[in-house]
C-alpha cells in the first residue's frame, strides 16, 4: 500500500485582505507576513535595476488629504519600483477644494479602474469609510489621530532587524502620545508582537487610560530611559495642538529631549528611533539623532520594503466579495 | 506550478533513490566541469526551495573534483511569475540572495524538475535585471516533459516520461527529512 500524501505541502498563511486600515485588527501572523514579506523586498532596491515586474498594469493612486513628503514619496518609490503606475493627488489641487465629497472623488478614480488608494486624511476613519465605498485596495497612510500601519510596520521591520527580535524587548514611546497616530499603531503592533511598551509625555499629552491597551505610563523621562531597548521619539508637532499644552519647547526639550547625558544613562545597546521628521533641539538633539545609536534613516530605507510588501499583499487578495467583511 | 487545491495523492512509483540521486549530481558536477573547461567564471544559482538546496550540493561536488569554489546564488522567481493574478492569494515572496556580480560570468540555474518552462523563462527575466551574464545554462535533476515554452536544460539527471496527472516529488534530506523522486497521481474522489 503506497502511503497517500496531500500536496502542495503544508501552505503557510496567506494575505487575504483587500485593505491594510491600521494594525489593531490585525492578527500576529499577520503582521509578521508582512514583515517577512518587506525582507524579501529589501535586496531589489540595491540592485542595479531597481525594478521588479510584479505589479505591472496596476495603478496605485496616492490620494493625501493632508500634506506629507516622506510618507508619499516612500509609496511612490515603493509602487515604482514594483512596475505599478502612480498617479498623485494632493486636495488642494482638486475638486474637493470645489466641494466634491471625499466619497464622490473616490467613485471617480474608481471609475478610471484604479486598483490601490493610498490615503491620508486628517480625520481618523475617513481611509475606512473608503474602503467601506471602494471595490479597489485602500491603505491608510495615516488618519488624524488613529493609525498609520506603514510608519508601525517600519518600526517593528528596523526594531526586528537590529535585535533580530521584537518579544519581550523594553520599548518607550515618548512624546506627544495622545495625538499620535504612530504612537497608536506602534501600540498595537508592539504589544501583538509581545514586547513590553512604556508610554511617556507630559500628564497633558498622555491620554487617560491609555493603560487599556496594554502599556506601561510614567511622566518621568528618566523611568522610560531606565532598562528600555528602544526608545521611540515622537515629533512634537508644534504648528498644531501641543502649542497650547505644553508651557514651550524649550521646557518640553529640558524635561522630555533626549540629549547626551540622558543617553548615557541608557543601556549600552540602545536604539533611537524617530518617525521624522525631527525638530533638532527639542524632541531629540542633534548630537543624538546623528548618533551611532540612532536608527532614524534606517527606519526611512526599511520604510520602502514595507510598502512594497504592503502593496504587494494588498494586490493579491480577493477583490469584489467580502469588501464587508474585510473592513478591518 | 500545478496546483489543483487540495487534491490527495498517492505514491505511484519510487523514480530515484539517495543513490540514484547522489550519482546524478556527481555526473551533472563533472559534465559541467567538462564543458566549462573548469570551475573558473562559473557560478551556480539555485532556484527556490529544492533547486537552492540542489545548487549547495552541486557547488560542493565541483569544489570537491577541482578544488576550486564556486560561488552560489539563491532565486526567488514569485515576481516574475505569469500566473500571479490567477492564483488566488499572493504567493509568499522570500528573498533573493546573490551576493556576486552576475555580469560577465557563466551561470547555471538549477531546478528540482523542469515541467513547463514557466519556472526558468521567470528565472530568466529575474537574472535580466541583475545584470548581463556572458551565458546561462540549466540543470535539472529531473525532466518529466510537457513544456510550453521553447526552453531545454543543458544538464538533465533524469528523464522522466509522465502524464499531466501525475505530479513529480522531489524530497530531499534538508527539507524532507527524506532523499527521493516519487511519481504521485490524484487518488480519485469516489474511491
Amino acid at each position: 500500500m503506497a502511503t497517500a500524501t496531500t500536496a502542495p505541502a503544508a501552505q503557510a498563511l496567506r494575505w487575504t485582505k483587500k485593505d491594510l486600515l491600521g494594525l489593531r485588527k490585525l492578527s500576529a501572523e499577520e503582521i509578521r507576513l508582512i514583515l517577512q514579506t518587506a525582507g524579501s523586498f529589501q535586496e531589489i532596491s540595491l540592485r542595479p535595476i531597481k525594478k521588479v515586474p510584479v505589479l505591472r498594469g496596476k495603478t496605485v493612486v496616492n490620494l493625501f488629504f493632508e500634506p506629507s513628503t516622506r510618507t508619499r514619496i516612500s509609496f511612490e518609490l515603493a509602487a515604482k519600483r514594483l512596475s505599478a503606475d502612480i498617479v498623485n493627488i494632493a486636495t488642494q489641487a482638486s475638486s474637493l477644494s470645489k466641494g466634491e465629497t471625499v466619497v464622490d472623488t473616490v467613485k471617480n478614480l474608481e471609475a478610471m479602474k484604479v486598483d490601490i488608494l493610498v490615503v491620508r486624511h486628517a480625520a481618523a476613519g475617513v481611509p475606512h469609510l473608503i474602503a467601506r465605498h471602494a471595490t479597489s485596495s485602500v491603505i491608510n497612510a495615516g488618519d488624524g489621530s488613529h493609525e498609520h500601519p506603514t510608519q508601525a510596520l517600519l518600526d517593528l521591520f528596523t526594531i526586528q532587524q537590529k535585535k533580530q527580535r521584537v518579544a519581550g524587548l523594553n520599548i518607550s514611546i515618548i512624546g506627544d502620545i495622545a495625538h499620535s497616530r504612530v504612537a497608536r499603531s506602534n501600540i498595537w503592533g508592539l504589544t501583538k508582537l509581545g514586547a513590553n511598551v512604556t508610554v511617556c509625555g507630559p500628564p497633558t499629552l498622555v491620554p487617560p487610560q491609555i493603560e487599556q491597551l496594554g502599556v506601561k505610563v510614567t511622566y518621568r523621562l528618566d523611568e522610560a530611559i531606565k532598562g528600555a531597548d528602544v526608545l521611540m521619539l515622537l515629533r512634537i508637532q508644534h504648528e498644531r495642538q501641543e502649542a497650547l499644552l505644553v508651557p514651550s519647547l524649550r521646557e518640553y526639550r529640558l524635561r522630555y529631549g533626549i540629549d547626551r547625558d540622558r543617553l548615557a544613562t541608557a543601556k549600552p545597546d540602545i536604539l533611537i528611533m524617530h518617525p521624522g521628521p525631527v525638530n533638532r533641539g527639542v524632541e531629540l538633539d542633534s548630537e543624538v539623532a546623528d548618533g551611532p545609536f540612532s536608527v532614524i534613516l534606517d527606519q526611512v530605507t526599511n520604510g520602502l520594503a514595507v510598502r512594497m510588501a504592503v502593496l504587494y499583499l494588498v494586490s493579491g487578495a480577493p477583490k469584489v466579495e467580502e469588501v464587508e467583511a474585510n473592513g478591518g | 506550478m500545478t496546483e489543483p487545491a487540495a487534491l490527495t495523492y498517492r505514491e505511484k512509483a519510487k523514480v530515484m533513490d539517495a543513490d540514484a540521486i547522489r550519482r546524478a549530481l556527481v555526473r551533472i558536477a563533472h559534465e559541467i566541469l567538462e564543458h566549462r573547461k573548469g570551475p573558473a567564471n562559473v557560478a551556480l544559482i539555485g532556484m527556490r526551495t529544492r533547486g537552492a538546496i540542489l545548487a549547495q550540493r552541486l557547488a560542493k561536488e565541483i569544489a570537491a573534483i577541482d578544488k576550486h569554489p564556486v560561488e552560489v546564488g539563491v532565486l526567488d522567481i514569485t515576481l516574475y511569475r505569469d500566473d500571479l493574478s490567477r492564483i488566488g492569494p499572493n504567493p509568499i515572496v522570500r528573498a533573493t540572495e546573490i551576493l556576486f556580480d552576475v555580469t560577465d560570468q557563466h551561470l547555471i540555474l538549477v531546478d528540482d524538475v523542469l515541467f513547463t518552462g514557466r519556472t526558468i523563462r521567470a528565472a530568466l527575466n529575474a537574472i535580466g535585471d541583475l545584470g548581463r551574464p556572458k551565458s546561462i545554462q540549466l540543470a535539472v535533476l529531473v525532466d518529466r516533459g510537457h513544456r510550453e515554452l521553447p526552453i531545454r536544460a543543458d544538464y538533465v539527471g533524469k528523464n522522466i516520461p509522465t502524464n499531466l496527472r501525475e505530479q513529480i516529488d522531489v524530497r530531499l534530506n534538508e527539507l524532507d527529512e527524506k532523499e527521493e523522486v516519487v511519481i504521485t497521481v490524484p487518488v480519485e474522489a469516489a474511491a
